[in-house]
């Protein structure tokens, strides 16, 4: 019974990791590149841990797992949204099968997205860097 | 039964380390760059998690813990970098 769980929990893991990279290859432009690798991180690496947890049972090893789970996913969402959040103020194009862009409209009345004002260091792309 | 699985899982988990290396270094912007790193990132920690059920490394979760913050560290600072240039305000 614990064989078939822990053979269950690393399928899963396996499987959302190559999802994961399928979608950072495959997708067009950055955030949708990162809706893919939060998935890898989550359901893949915290799976994988989950079946050593499982396989491991009551012991060291058991409990060592189940802090790098909490941990995993404790910082994977804060890490995501900071660079999501630095992407998007860095004005990475989006793809262009996008329909709707409901910040930029707050940043513009913000004034943050005139073009004389830029904070130091800030990097501009442009629509022809994307491929 | 497991090791079989786990062996073919490592196998799975290079290439797609190899996916996200191709990411890393094609992609165009720096966050994509800084993404891909991420996800490989998590890919080494399933790498040494099946490492661990395969061998039963006796210090290797402890790995696990330190590259798993490593790379949030490395994360939170190059976004800190892309946001306004400072690392440490």
């Amino acid at each position: 019974m614990r064989e078939i769980l822990v053979l269950t929990f690393l399928a899963i893991g396996t499987f959302f990791l190559l999802l994961g990279s399928w979608g950072l290859i495959r997708l067009p432009d950055v955030l949708c590149r990162m809706h893919a690798t939060t998935k890898s991180t989550t359901f893949g690496a915290c799976g994988l841990l989950l079946a050593l947890a499982l396989d491991a049972g009551w012991s060291e090893a058991g409990f060592k797992s189940l802090l790098a789970v909490v941990f995993l996913l404790l910082t994977a969402p804060v890490g995501a949204h900071m660079i999501a959040r630095a992407a998007y103020r860095g004005r990475v194009p989006l793809a262009d099968q996008t329909t709707i862009d409901e910040l930029k409209p707050v940043y513009e009345t913000l004034g943050l997205w005139t073009e004389d004002k830029r904070s130091p260091g800030e990097v501009i792309y442009r629509s022809e860097d994307l491929q | 039964m497991i090791p079989i699985a786990v062996n073919v899982a490592l196998s799975v988990v290079g290439l797609s380390m190899l996916l996200c290396a191709y990411r890393a270094i094609r992609g165009p912007t720096l966050p994509d760059r800084v993404v891909a790193f991420d996800a490989w990132v998590s890919n080494l920690v399933a790498l040494v998690v099946l490492l661990i059920i395969r061998d039963r490394i006796p210090f290797g979760l402890d790995l696990v813990l330190v590259i798993a913050i490593l790379g949030f560290l490395g994360t939170v600072a190059v976004a800190k970098y892309l946001k306004g240039g400072d690392i440490f305000a």
